[in-house]
Formats: C-alpha cells, sequence, structure tokens
C-alpha cells in the first residue's frame, strides 16, 4: 500500500510524531497528557513508519527490538519506583520529590511557567508508563500489519 | 512491615506477572516462578487474615505518609487511593491465592503440550492480581479499574487455545460480557462521583441519600454484578467460558466470578447499607435470583452430554445457593431479632457456601482436566471404564461429586444446611427449591461417574495411564480440604466464615475506616 505521497509524508511527519510524543511523556507532570497520550502519540509515529515500509524491512528492524522486554521493563519500572515508598511511608509515596535527585527539585511557589526537573516519583512513573505503552502498541499494530498485510502490493 | 500487606499482596503477584514474559521459550522455569510467586501470595494472605481477624479492618492508603491516614490534616473527606480490608476482603482474598496457587500446580503438567506458555502464565497472575485488587480495596473507581484487569485476563485465557474455534468464541464471548458489565459499573460510579464527589466506598455509603438518581445506580451496579457472577437469566458465558478454559484457570477463573458475587455483596451492604426502607426488597430480589439461579442451572446441566459443560452448568446453580443464603440475610438486615435468630447463620451459609463451591468446583473441573488429558475428548458417551486406569482421579470425582450433592460428610453438606435450615424461617418454598436442586445435582453426577470411571474398560483407551503428579497433587489437595472443611466445618467457620459475616453486618465499622474517623 506504500505510494510516493505516504513515503514522503512520513520522511517529514514520523520525526516531528516522536519527538512530540516524548514530550508529552517528559512534561506529563506539567501539562495535559502524561505517560499513556504520550506512549500513545509514539506508538502513532511507530505505526506511521512501519506502514509507509515494505513487509520486509519491517520484518528485519522489529526482529531486533525487544518490544516485549520493553513492556514488562515499564511495568517493572512502575512497580519499582511504587515500591521505593516502602521505605519509611506508604507505597507510591512521593519519596523522591524535593530530594534534589534527578526531578527532584523543589518547585517554586506562585505562578510559573513549570519547571521539567519537578515531580519526583510522577516523572518516573509517567516514563514508565510511556515505555509500556508504546511497547505495547505497537507490538499490536506490529502484528495486525505483519498477519494481514497483502504479500504484494496491489496498487 | 505488617502495615504494607494489602499492597504487597497486589504488588507481588504483579511482578510475578510482568516478569514472566522475560523468560521467553522456558517454558518449565516460567511454570515454576509462577507456582512460586502464587506460594508467596497464599503465605501473604494467610498472614493478612490473621492481622485482620484478630486487629480488626485494616486501612492502607495509597501514597501517604503513614498507612493509616485516611483524612490528612484540613480534609474532612479522603483524598487518596485506599485499600480497605475487612474479614469478607480476607475471606475471598484467601480463595483467590489458593485457588491460583492450585491452578498454577495443575497448569505445571496440564498445558505443557502447548506453546505461548509465558503469556499464559502472565496472564493467570493478571487474572489473580485482578481479583485480589476487587476483593481488597475501598474505592469505587478502584473496582472499576481491577474488574477490567481480571475481565480482560479472563477472556484472554478463555481463548488461550485459539487453535479451536470454540475457544476463541467463548473468549470474545467473555470480554464482551465483563466489557458490557464493567461499563454499566463505570457509569453507575459516574453518577455516584457527580453527587457526592467522592470515590471512596466508605465515604459515599456514608453520604448516599437513595434518591432517584441512586437507586438507578443501584440498579445498574446490582444487574452488572449479577451478570459477572453468572446469575441466571445472565448466565449464558458461563458454559462457554468454563467448559473451553483450560482446566488449570478454572480455579481462578471460578473465583474471579465469585469476586463480582463479593462485589455485589459490597455494594448492597456496604454501599446502600444505611437505606433501611428498600433493602428487603433487594434483598428478597437476590434470594429470588438465587433460587431461579439454581434451579434453572441444575435442570440444564441435566442433559449436557460435555462433561465440563455439565459442570459449568452446575456452577451456575451452586451460584443461587449463595445468592438464597446472603439474600435471606440481607432482607432482614434492618430487623436485629430476626438476623439473629437466623439471618445471620443463613449469610454464614451463603459466605461459606462461596469457599466450598469453589474447592469443589474447581476439583471437579480439574478432574474433567485430567479426562480430557488422557483421553482427548469431553463427550461422556466416548469414555468409560476409566476407575482401573485412573484411580485417583475417580477417587477425587467422587469426593467432589459427593461434596457438591451435599452428602454429609463433605464440605457442601456443611454450608447446604445452614442455608436450608435459615432459608426455612423466611419463607419454606425456598427450601423446597433448594433441596429439589441438591437432588437433581446428585443425579446428574452419578450419571457422569458411570459413564466415564464405571463400566467394561473400553479398547481405545488400553495403554491410558493416570494423569502427571502435579495434575495428582492438585486434586488431592483439593479433595483433602472437601472432606476436612466437611469434618470440621466449625474450625472454618469461627475463623473466617461468621467473622466475614460480621464485617458484613457491621457496616458502621466499615463505614469509618475501621474506626480511624
Amino acid at each position: 500500500m506504500t505510494t510516493t505521497i505516504i513515503r514522503t509524508t512520513t520522511k517529514i511527519l514520523a520525526p516531528l510524531i516522536l519527538v512530540f510524543g516524548s514530550y508529552i511523556i517528559l512534561h506529563g507532570h506539567l501539562t495535559p497528557g502524561g505517560g499513556f497520550q504520550g506512549g500513545a502519540v509514539f506508538a502513532s509515529g511507530l505505526a506511521l513508519l512501519i506502514v509507509a515500509n515494505n513487509k520486509e524491512k519491517v520484518k528485519e528492524l522489529f526482529d531486533k527490538v525487544p518490544l516485549s522486554q520493553l513492556e514488562s521493563l515499564g511495568a517493572l519500572g512502575f512497580l519499582g519506583i511504587g515500591a521505593l515508598g516502602l521505605m519509611g511511608y506508604t507505597f507510591l509515596k512521593n519519596v523522591i520529590a524535593n530530594s534534589d535527585f534527578l526531578f527532584g527539585a523543589p518547585t517554586p511557589k506562585g505562578i510559573n511557567p513549570g519547571y521539567l526537573n519537578t515531580g519526583g516519583t510522577l516523572s518516573y512513573l509517567n516514563i514508565f508508563v510511556g515505555t509500556k505503552v508504546l511497547a505495547g502498541l505497537t507490538s499490536i499494530v506490529l502484528i495486525f500489519f505483519l498477519i494481514l498485510r497483502r504479500e504484494r502490493d496491489e496498487w | 512491615m505488617m502495615e504494607h500487606l494489602p499492597a504487597l499482596m497486589i504488588a507481588v503477584p504483579l511482578f510475578g506477572a510482568f516478569t514472566a514474559p522475560l523468560f521467553k521459550k522456558h517454558y518449565r522455569e516460567v511454570s515454576i516462578w509462577t507456582i512460586i510467586i502464587t506460594g508467596i501470595t497464599v503465605v501473604l494472605s494467610l498472614l493478612l487474615a490473621k492481622e485482620v481477624v484478630t486487629g480488626g479492618i485494616m486501612v492502607y492508603v495509597f501514597g501517604a505518609d503513614k498507612p493509616t491516614l485516611v483524612l490528612p490534616s484540613g480534609y474532612s473527606v479522603p483524598i487518596r487511593i485506599m485499600f480497605e480490608v475487612d474479614a469478607m476482603s480476607v475471606f475471598m482474598a484467601i480463595s483467590a491465592t489458593l485457588m491460583s496457587f492450585i491452578g498454577a500446580l495443575y497448569s505445571y503438567s496440564h498445558v505443557e503440550r502447548e506453546t505461548g506458555l509465558e503469556k499464559y502464565y502472565a496472564l493467570l497472575m493478571l487474572l489473580e492480581v485482578g481479583i485480589l485488587g476487587m476483593v481488597l480495596t475501598g474505592d469505587l473507581f478502584n473496582l472499576f479499574v481491577f474488574l477490567e484487569i481480571a475481565g480482560i485476563a479472563g477472556s484472554a485465557l478463555v481463548g488461550f487455545r485459539n487453535y479451536r474455534g470454540e475457544a476463541s468464541e467463548a473468549g470474545i464471548k467473555y470480554l464482551m460480557v465483563s466489557s458490557v458489565a464493567s461499563l454499566m459499573v463505570l457509569f453507575a460510579v459516574g453518577i455516584l462521583y457527580g453527587q457526592y464527589g467522592n470515590l471512596n466506598l466508605a465515604y459515599i455509603a456514608k453520604n448516599v441519600s437513595f434518591n432517584m438518581v441512586d437507586m438507578i445506580a443501584l440498579g445498574l451496579l446490582f444487574t452488572s454484578f449479577a451478570m459477572k457472577c453468572g446469575a441466571v437469566p445472565m448466565h449464558y458465558w458461563v458454559p462457554d467460558a468454563y467448559t473451553e478454559v483450560p482446566a488449570g484457570i478454572n480455579p481462578p477463573l471460578l473465583v474471579a466470578t465469585y469476586a463480582s458475587l463479593y462485589a455485589l455483596f459490597r455494594v448492597s451492604f456496604t454501599l446502600f447499607a444505611n437505606v433501611v426502607i428498600d433493602l428487603a426488597r433487594v434483598g428478597w430480589i437476590m434470594s429470588i435470583l438465587g433460587v431461579l439461579t439454581m434451579f434453572i442451572g441444575v435442570t440444564m446441566a441435566l442433559v449436557q452430554k460435555d462433561v465440563k459443560r455439565l459442570m459449568s452448568y452446575h456452577a451456575i446453580s451452586q451460584t443461587g445457593y449463595m445468592l438464597l443464603g446472603v439474600g435471606v440475610g440481607l432482607t432482614v438486615l434492618h430487623d436485629p431479632s430476626k438476623l439473629a435468630e437466623f439471618g445471620r447463620d443463613a449469610m454464614a451459609g451463603g459466605v461459606f457456601h462461596i469457599i466450598n463451591h469453589i474447592i469443589y468446583k474447581s476439583l471437579l473441573l480439574m478432574t474433567a482436566g485430567a479426562l480430557f488429558y488422557v483421553t482427548g475428548t469431553r463427550n461422556l458417551n466416548e469414555m468409560g471404564g476409566l476407575a482401573r486406569k485412573m484411580p485417583i482421579t475417580a477417587i477425587s470425582f467422587m469426593v467432589g461429586a459427593a461434596a457438591i450433592s451435599g452428602l454429609p460428610p463433605f464440605n457442601g453438606f456443611a454450608s447446604k444446611l445452614l442455608i436450608y435450615e435459615t432459608s426455612y424461617r423466611l419463607n419454606p418454598l425456598l427450601t423446597v427449591f433448594a433441596m429439589v436442586t441438591s437432588v437433581l445435582t446428585l443425579a446428574s453426577f452419578v450419571k457422569v461417574f458411570a459413564s466415564a470411571f464405571l463400566g467394561p474398560p473400553l479398547e481405545k483407551f488400553e495403554n491410558t495411564r493416570e494423569v502427571p503428579k502435579p495434575m495428582i497433587i492438585a486434586m488431592v489437595i483439593l479433595a483433602a480440604l472437601c472432606i476436612l472443611f466437611g469434618l470440621f466445618p466449625n474450625l472454618v467457620l469461627d475463623k473466617l466464615v461468621y467473622p466475614a459475616v460480621d464485617a458484613l453486618i457491621n457496616f458502621a465499622q466499615y463505614h469509618s475506616w475501621g474506626g480511624l474517623a
């Protein structure tokens, strides 16, 4: 089904969509959206790349990408971050906030543009959820593509 | 560490579930891993039960400074997601962990010839997570989330043997039923949230005013949970799902069904318990639904030829006993003298029947799975004379069949007797139906036993042997529990069932988060 139009559009749009997806994941604690939404946007960029290429190339490329491992990693990371709170507090307690660790800077009071280096546990959770969602959705698209794709381009 | 038990109950199986796909093609290792993880959850649930039965309701507030910090300073409403574990939750949690363990043990041999087992075991543990979340949570939206997890994991497992067309059909059917049910639950939760501005079960229950909109919410919740627990007339998905699912998943899937029953009790006893006038009516609806369920289920079972399908219809019929027992209790909840006289015992019968039924029905479905494992068919007409070849399976089947028919000294007798005695006090007609159902149950199991195990040995089963050891161990554990619970019912009744019933009756305790606010 790949045509010149799809290929050209993909060349321009796919990098933008991927960057936008990562932006939504990373700014999950500041702006609307978050891990799930960003992961879905990222996966749609990958889906665009999948449909713009032919079957052999996609298969060759994604054989090397450990999608199911990434999915497990996302979920296990979420659990691990949650379990950090068990050290003295409760499960999922935001222990990283205000700890000067990465994403742990104190949040300034009052009206401000929003600082990326805040949020503590939330930012980590967003990243892990984003990883899981992009891996999961991409593997769904990939399965549909590999099963349902016509062998020969009939266009 | 003890105060973190409710969180660990979810975290441990979740960890197991997400590690399982990393095993890839090492099927033997992943099944051992599942047995270990589910074994750990059994221990955790027993510890939790000890804490709750001795120390009362346990609250776990996620993300707070302390697990018991329900109302942070300056707040008059709870703002965080919390788990609220009372004796009823613990009772269900023990059933869930025990059955997941048995299921994992049984699956070790039962599905060893299949492929994709790392996903199978991951889904098994996710199903366990869903059930445990449903029964431990104290938050309505959380209940919906875990209902979805259990529903999706369950439907994927029902369709696991996807090379069989029937399995895919049953999986889709289960998926449809669970998504319709959980959407209705979500709608009802939305109605309640719109009015009371909070999702905490106890908080809503304290403030519920039972206006027209609340009645709609109660109706939606009642219907969708009744649908998910397989009550007539929403029972059509049960036979398909139970028949097609691999027999090792039957025990956790049964508990998933009864987790919906738990949610039904939680909604009618805790959420709407303050509604004095209309609760008796809800109780009557539940009792009559129970009688209908047991009678229609058993009459459908009598004509089946497929051994697992027959047992699935019996599962529907047995659900009726639980609805009847607890429904009788609900009818008289606001009448202290009648409650003490027979209401409490009726509920004890219903609740005790949950764990009894889970045990013997899992046992029976697993013997049916064993028959399928050696003969490759589920049609009763094609079997025969297998008792000589598979003595342990035959004995386990006899124990299970005697228990489900309510013969002493097996566990079904203990709970059914409680239900007969107490429902008679409400209305003798209910008891008549319950006893007739029991007789019909015995009749159909005599048929199964005669056609599968007795009779002359068939030539085509010349070379069959007893099933592998893990399957035998799983069946023998359950058969031993059947006899143990039947010989010493007081042990379970005093330690687990009556605390669970009292937790349902003393809803004021639940409403105040175990006295924390």
